[in-house]
């Protein structure tokens, strides 16, 4: 098998597990991606640097691999061929790679995405000697070619980007027919905040605090993957009892994203009272995780070499048992979600990824598994302590609303019984141990399931501590086209039920 | 419907009491007096986020619970600068999203006030100034209260807009 190859000639990448690197040149990129598509791997992330001469990365996941194929360009050599037509994802992160180095896929569209107006196309954030700051005009409203979609009766309803909700920012452009959508299409960036640059201007040992804010709400799953990038650089051993307390912090927060997301569903469908249920339940959740791990939101928790506080067993006992108690509500109120003929109409068969087109798109994380794609790197390619916690993945093939919101609902109870577990099982020893400076030029990589799906940190070393380039990948690159099929034929009114069901992260996605 | 109702009478009512306000979130006063004998307390609020990484809607979100229960206030979050009387914004302002914070602003009725949330919010936060990023809001439209954390609890968010729709207290 053709794709073997490329494992065959790869070398292993410190950090993640199953993380293997291989350097091309010139066709063999092409070949490369030609032999994984047909392998059927998937494409995880895409990005360039510009460090001396330009390279372009592509990140591969098959089942129990991670393959970096790294392509470095001749130097002044500024183009590189395009993936799109073998990884439709592609696409986007291309045009925001093109927007921050310079270095372009050789494709039809070249819209700009990460660049709006805001700063001039020949400013280019990620080349080498780019000043921080490009000359700043009058900001102009820039005129994006979003794809016209004509004939009669068809007229556009432009959303966004400040949007009717307390939701984060960004545009889609519906084309409709009374009140069913032809095409919708997306148009994001608005968040970008120079994520990327920024981390260069941080030393290794400080760039977990920007990690953890690529996107907030998977702040625990960003900031483990990049120390455990970064431990992998300095060949560090995490403490036991430290890999634990972070397993016990994502699953924290995964308990918590799902209970929000579950209670907001159920409001999008016009039954405030599974909002207002959930969101107590989740406002119990966050108390109890303050009161165990220090605060509502883990932040700055997973620092580099293990973890920021260690938890008092009598405390850890009262969260396992917070845990349990809402666990025994959130089936009670799944009942009532299932027995609802209301909540039933509006979720089910709304908002359709089959798996095929979930497969065609690369689609991955918590929607890619309502879609029958069973892929969850806790179970898949275990990092410690997951091999030894045994997570039991979880997969609907209807690929509705209703089996986004039955994923959320199974995997609560998964995170609930690994809280428990976990509680149970902390292995004594410290929380912490020393990170050493490693060489520059190293490279490790990353990768933690989040509650949205795999997180992704690629981190190579500068000089004397710094960080040379670090590039985090939100799985919302690979989701977001995907809701723009989710929604054709469904009706204008449900867009916000179908979205809320992904709900996808703008801010890490824009970066 | 028999579940709904039982599993809505065990709970009860949670709603806590609401915390006080706080002077030193204050950075302008000048509107506060006509606000309030425009509106006395009742409030609509339009929420913005102008370039944060979503932690602090997750807090901002949690004022609609029953513990926090904002609509028991007399505020309520609306979906139009239209129909708003004060917008509530998140930052850093990413420089993307600087003209539509300022059309947003524009597009809000007068007397408006404004509060800014969070670290990135109140002061740039971690992203600061940058090629992308116009740091806090203050620098892009005028902010009356800035409410300072990473994210900050649902709380200090609450004492921030009490402290906005409030007279400055005598001390």
């Amino acid at each position: 098998m053709p794709m073997r190859k490329w494992l065959d000639r790869s070398q292993p990448l410190p950090g993640a597990t199953g993380a293997r690197a291989v350097e091309v040149a010139g066709h063999d990129w092409r070949q490369a991606a030609l032999d994984l598509a047909a392998g059927g791997a998937r494409l995880h992330a895409l990005w360039t640097e510009r460090h001396e001469a330009g390279a372009v990365c592509a990140l591969y996941a098959g089942d129990d691999f991670l393959l970096l194929v790294a392509l470095a360009l001749p130097a002044d050599e500024t183009t590189y061929a395009g993936l799109t037509d073998l990884f439709p994802a592609a696409n986007r992160m291309q045009r925001a790679a093109a927007d921050l180095t310079g270095l372009r896929a050789q494709e039809p569209d070249s819209r700009p995405w990460l660049r709006h107006a805001a700063w001039p196309a020949d400013f280019l954030p990620l080349a080498a000697g780019s000043a921080n700051a490009p000359p700043v005009g009058e900001l102009q409203a820039d005129d994006y070619a979003f794809v016209r979609v004509t004939g009669d009766g068809v007229h556009e309803i432009p959303v966004g980007p400040v949007h009717a909700g307390i939701i984060e920012p960004g545009h889609f452009r519906f084309s409709v027919v009374g009140e069913k959508v032809l095409r919708l299409e997306e148009r994001l960036g608005y968040v970008h905040k120079g994520i990327e640059q920024l981390f260069s201007r941080l030393s290794l040992l400080e760039g977990h605090r920007l990690a953890a804010r690529v996107s907030g709400d998977s702040a625990v799953a960003y900031s483990w993957a990049y120390c455990q990038a970064l431990e992998g650089l300095a060949g560090s051993r995490l403490p036991a009892r430290a890999a634990y307390l972070r397993a016990l912090a994502l699953e924290t927060e995964r308990i918590a994203n799902h209970l929000g997301d579950l209670g907001a569903l159920g409001n999008d469908a016009g039954f405030a009272f599974g909002l207002a249920q959930l969101s107590r339940l989740k406002e119990l959740w966050l108390r109890a995780t303050e009161v165990a791990l220090g605060s509502r939101y883990l932040l700055d928790y997973v620092v580099p070499g293990g973890v920021a506080r260690d938890a008092q067993p009598e405390l850890l006992a009262a969260l396992a048992s917070s845990a349990r108690a809402i666990g025994a509500e959130v089936r009670v109120v799944r009942d009532i979600f299932d027995e609802h003929a209301g909540v039933r109409d509006r979720f089910v068969g709304t908002g359709i990824v089959t798996p095929e087109l979930a497969a065609q798109l690369g689609l991955v994380g918590l929607a890619a598994r309502a879609s029958g794609a069973g892929r969850d790197l806790r179970a898949d390619l275990p990092c410690e302590p997951y091999e030894a916690l045994g997570v039991r993945k979880v997969v609907h093939n209807e690929g509705d609303v209703a089996a986004r919101v039955a994923v959320r609902f199974d995997e609560l109870a998964e995170s609930i019984r690994l809280v428990a577990s976990i509680a149970a099982e902390l292995p004594s020893g410290s929380v912490r141990t020393e990170v050493a400076t490693p060489p520059a030029g190293a490279m490790a990589l990353g990768a933690v399931e989040g509650w949205r799906g795999p997180v992704i940190v690629a981190l190579t070393a500068g000089d004397d501590g710094s960080i040379r380039r670090c590039h985090p990948h939100d799985p919302s690159w690979q989701n977001w086209p995907a809701l723009e099929y989710a929604i054709i034929g469904n009706i204008v009114p449900d867009f916000p039920l179908i979205n809320k069901s992904f709900n996808l992260s703008y801010s890490g996605h824009d970066l | 419907m028999w579940k709904t109702l039982k599993q809505i009478g065990s709970v009860g009512v949670v709603t806590e009491a609401r915390p006080p306000t706080d002077d030193e979130l204050r950075l302008r006063e000048d509107l506060q007096a006509r606000i309030l004998a425009t509106l006395g307390r009742a409030l609509c609020i339009r929420q913005v986020d102008a370039g944060s990484c979503n932690g602090c809607e997750l807090e901002i979100h949690a004022l609609n619970n029953a513990f926090y229960n904002i609509e028991g206030l007399g505020i309520r979050f609306v979906a139009s600068p239209r129909h708003a009387d004060l917008l509530l914004v998140t930052g850093p302002v990413a420089r993307n999203m600087e003209l539509a914070l300022r059309r947003t602003y524009d597009a809000t009725p007068a007397p408006k006030l404004v509060v800014a949330v969070g670290d990135c919010g109140a002061t740039g936060g971690i992203f600061g100034c940058s090629y992308a990023s116009a740091g806090a809001v203050a620098n892009v439209i005028p902010v009356d209260v800035a409410v300072p954390g990473c994210p900050p609890s649902p709380n200090r968010i609450l004492s921030g807009i009490l402290t906005a729709i409030t007279a400055r207290q005598r001390r």
